[in-house]
């Protein structure tokens, strides 16, 4: 949840930073009071959301402090310091109808931070050795675009919906959607053809004898770890999934976005939305599936015979 | 700080556990939940302890696996816990600095007055030694009896971790794995010990010792091939004969 409401703010923030340095964006005050609203609270949702997850949700402030090594803390750091360009860059541009100068200078140092924050949400998963699906070089590639293309499709409504179309936003929005749909494809592939060089018989180290297999777990209910890493919720449904995630989340938006390139208008608007609101499920989909499909070398001592 | 220590000093306390003769009676992971419910990371909480569904934070868990297959197969049982590796990406991607490996002995431990509880620790663990506290909110992990071994107020022999004392068969064994001449290092030399998961590249201290090859053919354990008869069978022999058979055996 986190990742896809922050990854689509984030990205929303780098369309808007590009924007107004490349003056694709004119600083339509409305239009920038919606959009930065939208962005912001996408991103506060996210983070917000992250914190749920801490067993310790009042101690966070530490994770700021571990930056060398950790990319959980530089993902932290990375969030706030978004924050500290991107609030002049919004008030001078939703409040004043402003984004030239010194303020598109706050945009693109937002927008860098805001894909330099989703590249650390890629690389806490990637750098993570016990998890074959996630430490991998398709993994932080997959983050930004997909976080490109939410932003984009987002700002793709904003901009339809106020007579204020740009094909360049919709282009980079489809053009996002076409290679989130081969870096997906590529990852399944890559997942699917490959295999953890880890197996029970390293986990044991006991291949001197052959194949090895769990005979008695060591405790009869779950523990911590089951439940944190043994997760098969929709790995029986995994292929089905996949579909729906590539449909809802590339395949439609690469297509409206792409009609929105050239179409204008209310049917346009209509467009850029089911686009946007279809990316949405589907990457939601796909991430959902990114945990569940994650297999964690622990499983190997309790009767996985694959990582 | 969890950058890794930079001068670590040499010093690499550990384990060796013996799976030749490990009997899987789980007596180590109740000694640990038994000392360590009171002692460094307490408690060690329990949800429905005495019910159907009673699960817990441990240190030290059992499993026992089937080697082999067919009449090959042995049953190999396999305590589990944490590895105290010399590159823990447990420690380096604690957001934190609640997790840290000792400069001094090499412990890798959880400072729980500054984890927050974000579990990405236990991701980064191959080996499953890190369990979730939900009821603390902070992640807990075998601390090798830190309040065990430099304990002064405990007889000498008993500063060894408690699964190491506890142990009835003498499988487990405690010492620094980083002197080439210590007892645990000479007995990993000598059998063979080795690391689980080499391929991942963590650099696990503790060791585990192999399960020595099966003794299948007579003769192999040591006793003779076939017992001989203790005595020459004379019952039915007369007197006379009997008594030249014990005259001529002195």
């Amino acid at each position: 949840m986190f990742t896809v409401t922050s990854g689509a703010g984030y990205g929303m923030l780098a369309v808007l930073g590009y924007g107004a340095a490349t003056r694709l964006l004119q600083p339509n005050a409305k239009f920038g009071l919606a959009a930065f609203a939208l962005a912001l609270a996408l991103v506060v949702a996210g983070l917000l959301s992250s914190l749920l997850h801490l067993g310790r949700p009042e101690r966070s402030w530490r994770a700021m402090s571990q930056w060398r090594s950790s990319w959980l803390s530089r993902e932290g750091s990375m969030a706030l310091l978004t924050f500290v360009p991107t609030l002049p860059f919004a008030v001078a541009w939703s409040l004043f109808g402003e984004n030239s100068g010194l303020f598109a200078l706050c945009g693109v140092l937002a927008g860098i931070l805001a894909l330099a924050t989703v590249f650390c949400t890629g690389m806490i998963y990637a750098s993570l050795k016990p998890i074959h699906q996630w430490h991998n070089r398709w993994v932080v590639p997959g983050y930004l675009v997909m976080a490109i293309m939410t932003g984009a499709l987002w700002i793709n409504v904003l901009l339809q919906s106020r007579g204020l179309s740009r094909p360049s936003v919709a282009a980079i929005a489809a053009g996002a959607a076409l290679v989130g749909m081969v870096l997906k494809i590529g990852y399944w592939r890559y997942v699917d053809t490959s295999s953890a060089r880890s197996t029970p018989q390293t986990a044991t180290g006991l291949d001197q004898f052959g194949k090895v297999t769990l005979l008695d777990p060591p405790h009869t209910q779950e523990n911590f770890l089951l439940r944190e890493m043994g997760y098969r919720l929709a790995r029986k449904h995994a292929w089905q999934l996949r579909r729906i995630s590539l449909s809802f989340g590339f395949f439609v938006p690469f297509v409206l976005a792409g009609l929105t390139v050239a179409v204008t208008g209310r049917f346009a608007t209509i467009a850029a939305l089911i686009a946007a609101v279809s990316a949405i499920v589907g990457v939601l989909i796909e991430r959902w599936l990114f945990f569940a499909e994650a297999k964690h070398t622990v499983m190997l001592y309790y009767g996985g015979n694959k990582a | 700080m969890t950058s890794l220590p930079a001068l670590p000093s040499g010093r690499k306390l550990g384990l060796v556990i013996d799976l030749d003769i490990c009997v899987g009676c789980h007596a180590c992971a109740v000694s640990c939940k038994e000392w360590n419910a009171g002692g460094h990371s307490a408690p060690l909480t329990d949800f429905d302890p005495y019910g159907s569904d009673a699960t817990g934070v441990w240190f030290n868990r059992i499993h026992s696996f089937e080697a082999g297959e067919g009449a090959d197969a042995r049953a190999i049982h396999f305590p589990k816990s944490c590895l105290h590796c010399e590159t823990p990406d447990c420690v380096t991607v604690c957001p934190t600095g609640a997790s840290y490996k000792r400069a001094e002995d090499g412990i890798v431990l959880v400072n729980a007055d500054i984890c927050i509880g974000c579990k990405l620790c236990a991701w980064a663990c191959p080996y499953g030694a890190r369990e979730f506290d939900a009821d603390d909110g902070v992640m807990k992990k075998c601390t090798l009896c830190i309040d065990r071994i430099y304990n002064e107020n405990l007889e000498e022999v008993d500063r060894v971790p408690a699964c190491v004392s506890v142990c009835p068969v003498g499988a487990r064994h405690f010492g620094d794995l980083g002197d080439s001449n210590s007892p645990v290092s000479q007995l990993v030399a000598s059998r063979g010990g080795y690391d689980l998961m080499p391929e991942l590249g963590y650099r696990p201290v503790n060791k585990y010792l192999p399960p020595r090859p099966r003794k299948t053919e007579p003769g192999c354990t040591g006793a003779p091939a076939a017992l001989a008869p203790t005595e020459d069978d004379f019952n039915g022999a007369g007197l006379l004969l009997r008594w030249m058979d014990r005259l001529l055996s002195r």
